[in-house]
């Protein structure tokens, strides 16, 4: 009897196993069917114009011909291509050391405001990343406009000279990066809000009676258990920016002189509105290997993350 | 089941036989639905400028039995464009589409010559701009068809009381109402314009030139450039920039600068108008719809608008035109019937119920339609736009006469305002200018 029920014991751990696994497997295959909509999705509106532009950069200009890398030999050799990398790559770094510094402060504020009013704020402060960036770009616009600004009708009224916002080439910068910014921002605030949030209130208090000050409460605690959520959020925002559009080509169009021009903005114009599709593409490829050295770093943070949890 | 019940050989045979008048219904009606057709026309900025064209197609339809569908498409952050590029590449969409200047030559591959409708067109309307020539045939054959929606010049609009007051200049004196001009309008020169800008910016009210880089600003300075015989390339493609037509253009331009408002280097297409419908400008290069909103928005100002001639260069007189053309597709299911309606919509009397809708907005690119009453009746004041279609310019595409996949990147990179914001604002030399402008040509020879 006692052999039968070991025996039985004994049978019974390696069925279980083998219904386990078999349940494993089974769940994998549904949750794989269950993603394959999603999966075919990124395959069709990702994956395959992906490939498609890799396809057209490696053509002549009529599309007829195969060139292999002559397109971005080419590039190379265009003053302006170069430029465009110069004015992505400041316009890209400066609105997002900005707009983390902008999140990183407000955040703070918004977290030593008493809860009761902490939402209306937060829910104010979001405005700018709710509202589709073409609209309120073109509201910037109209603050901006060369002949009508409502901010040079405010410096003229207190006696100071107009600005030519989108008119000289380092104030067109400068707009189009405060554009960005203002239209970024929110979302850092937001992440890095919610990183505060679990900050352990005890740290501070630890911190507190050794006597630590405010800076080394930031320095020693704040940044350090934020620091994986910065990471990311400035990696995922570098992406975004690398490849903005819409701001750059509703203020300035790439203007004056090609100095606002940007990777997407320089691509259409060549690609849809000067009819060379390859070298539109060819440009536009440029923006890959850029980002994708920074979806490395998103990925590999957020594994680190998932190791340290 | 064939959706398409005429053949080519079929709309041959019927155009032949047709007469110059009858070209414009080339079928002959069976008891068969003659197949469908889709359509894809720019969104008029006019109201109700759609529903006549509407109108006009569905008679066509009705008296063809063909099943038709429009959908207007809006150049608004430049989908009409896109819409064009797309179909190409799915070769998949409508079977006629609106395309805007440079479209048919760039997309020629995929559409089907239009020899035999133009062929027709050509001997009951006469003569076509040049402009069109230019950009609706490659290698001999005609890919588009000029369409009359959207297609437009831009001229001076002007206001009367201040180029009166400020400069000196009566253009109602000069360009009289439902007349032609008279001999004052030979001092219409570029010369005397710059004379004429530098006395209105002095007394408060500049001329709004721009310079930026959207169509309003490329095409004037294109006509500037073609008035001093300024080539950048010739039409074999070589690169004739450096040369003293180009030198002469930029040190006007230079002087020409220094009377407009310091921020032209950054309108856009609506600038202008704004500027002049503020009141705060006395004179822009647009077509009527500055004239039009000032009407709606400020009566004042429109009272006083005057729209007539460019002036005159060492090389003539030259209009900005940026037109639209029609095309059909290669991959058509119904090419007969397409071919059909483009030529019933080039009928004088369609094109002058479409000029009339759009309130003499739309330019008809045979020179022969210039003649419309619309804009000797419109106002106020009255007359204000007799004077704009143009009747003895050369109507002029900037880039012209480069080849067209040259001038497309020429056109669409704004080298010509680029040359001048590089010699004015960028400080650079004229020469640096032009050293400039070299290198970026040389850069549009792909092939």
């Amino acid at each position: 009897m006692a052999n039968g029920v070991v025996q039985a014991a004994g049978l019974s751990v390696p069925r279980r196993r083998r219904s386990g696994r078999r349940l494993a497997r089974h769940k994998s295959t549904i949750a794989f069917l269950m993603a394959l909509p999603l999966i075919a999705l990124i395959a069709a509106l990702v994956i395959y114009p992906a490939l498609y532009s890799l396809h057209l950069a490696t053509l002549n200009k009529s599309m007829e011909r195969f060139v292999g890398l002559g397109n971005f030999a080419f590039l190379f050799k265009r003053e302006l291509f170069w430029m465009v990398i110069k004015q992505t790559v400041i316009f890209a770094l400066s609105a997002v050391i900005f707009k983390a510094l902008i999140g990183f402060v407000v955040a703070h504020f918004v977290h030593n405001i008493p809860a009761k009013g902490q939402r209306k704020w937060r829910g104010m402060l979001l405005v700018p990343w709710v509202i589709p960036p073409a609209m309120s770009t073109l509201a910037w616009f109209w603050l901006f406009d060369p002949s009508y600004s409502a901010f040079n009708w405010v410096l003229t009224r207190v006696g100071l000279d107009a600005v030519p916002w989108l008119g000289e080439p380092l104030w067109a910068r400068f707009s189009v990066i405060l554009v960005n910014v203002w239209y970024g921002a929110p979302f850092f605030l937001i992440m890095y809000l919610a990183a505060l949030k679990s900050v352990p209130e005890q740290l501070y208090e630890a911190a507190a009676i050794d006597g630590a000050n405010w800076w080394q409460k930031i320095w020693y605690i704040t940044l350090p258990m934020m620091r994986n959520i910065i990471a990311i959020t400035v990696l995922f925002s570098l992406i975004v920016t690398f490849a903005n559009f819409d701001i750059v080509r509703i203020l300035t169009n790439g203007g004056p002189i090609d100095q606002t021009h940007v990777f997407a903005t320089w691509a259409f114009q060549l690609g849809i509105e000067g009819g060379d599709l390859p070298l539109g593409a060819c440009v536009s490829l440029f923006m890959f290997p850029i980002l994708g050295v920074a979806a490395y770093f998103i990925l590999r943070d957020i594994n680190r993350r998932g190791t340290e949890a | 089941m064939s959706r398409t019940q005429f053949t080519r050989r079929r709309f041959l045979a019927t155009t032949a036989a047709a007469s110059a008048v009858a070209i414009g219904a080339p079928y002959v009606r069976t008891s068969r639905a003659a197949g469908r057709l889709s359509v894809g026309f720019w969104d008029h900025w006019v109201p109700g400028a759609n529903d006549t064209l509407t109108a006009i197609c569905q008679e066509w339809a009705k008296k063809e039995n063909v099943e038709l569908k429009i959908d207007y498409i809006t150049s608004q952050g430049n989908k009409i464009m896109m819409t064009a590029t797309a179909e190409s590449q799915a070769q998949s969409g409508h079977d006629v589409l609106q395309f805007l200047a440079w479209y048919p030559l760039s997309l020629a591959k995929s559409l089907e010559p239009l020899d035999d409708v133009m062929g027709g067109l050509l001997k009951q309307n006469g003569k076509v701009s040049p402009a069109i020539e230019y950009l609706g045939r490659s290698e001999g054959h005609w890919l588009g068809v000029p369409a009359v929606t959207g297609t437009q010049v831009k001229p001076p609009c002007a206001r009367i009381d201040l180029l009166k007051s400020q400069c000196g200049i009566d253009v109602q004196a000069m360009y009289p109402a439902g007349r032609p001009p008279t001999r004052e309008a030979e001092h219409w020169t570029w010369d005397n314009f710059v004379v004429a800008a530098e006395k209105a910016f002095k007394a408060g009210n500049p001329f709004g030139l721009g310079l930026g880089q959207t169509t309003d600003s490329v095409d004037w300075v294109g006509a500037l450039f073609a008035s001093y015989g300024a080539q950048l390339v010739d039409a074999k493609g070589n690169i004739t920039v450096k040369s003293d037509a180009v030198r002469r253009v930029l040190e006007y331009s230079q002087r020409l600068v220094k009377a407009l408002p310091p921020d032209v280097f950054a309108w856009d297409d609506a600038s202008n108008n704004r500027y002049l419908i503020s009141g705060q400008g006395s004179l822009i290069f647009n077509p009527p719809s500055a004239w039009a909103v000032a009407k709606r928005d400020n009566l004042k100002v429109a009272e006083q608008l005057w729209t007539f001639e460019m002036p005159k260069g060492p090389q003539g007189r030259y209009a900005p035109f940026l037109p639209f053309l029609w095309g059909v597709w290669k991959f058509s299911r119904n090419k007969p019937a397409a071919k059909s309606l483009l030529a019933h919509l080039l009928q004088r009397q369609n094109v002058e119920r479409i000029v009339n809708a759009s309130g003499g907005y739309d330019i008809p690119s045979f020179e022969s339609m210039r003649d419309f009453k619309v804009w000797e009746l419109v106002e106020p004041p009255k007359g204000t736009v007799y004077h704009y279609p143009p009747r003895t310019e050369v109507t002029w595409m900037a880039g012209a006469p480069a080849p067209a996949s040259i001038a497309q990147q020429m056109y669409v990179q704004a080298i010509n305002t680029k040359m001048i914001a590089r010699c004015t604002q960028g400080g650079d030399s004229i020469d640096k200018t032009i050293g400039w402008a070299a290198s970026e040509l040389e850069g549009y020879m792909r092939s």
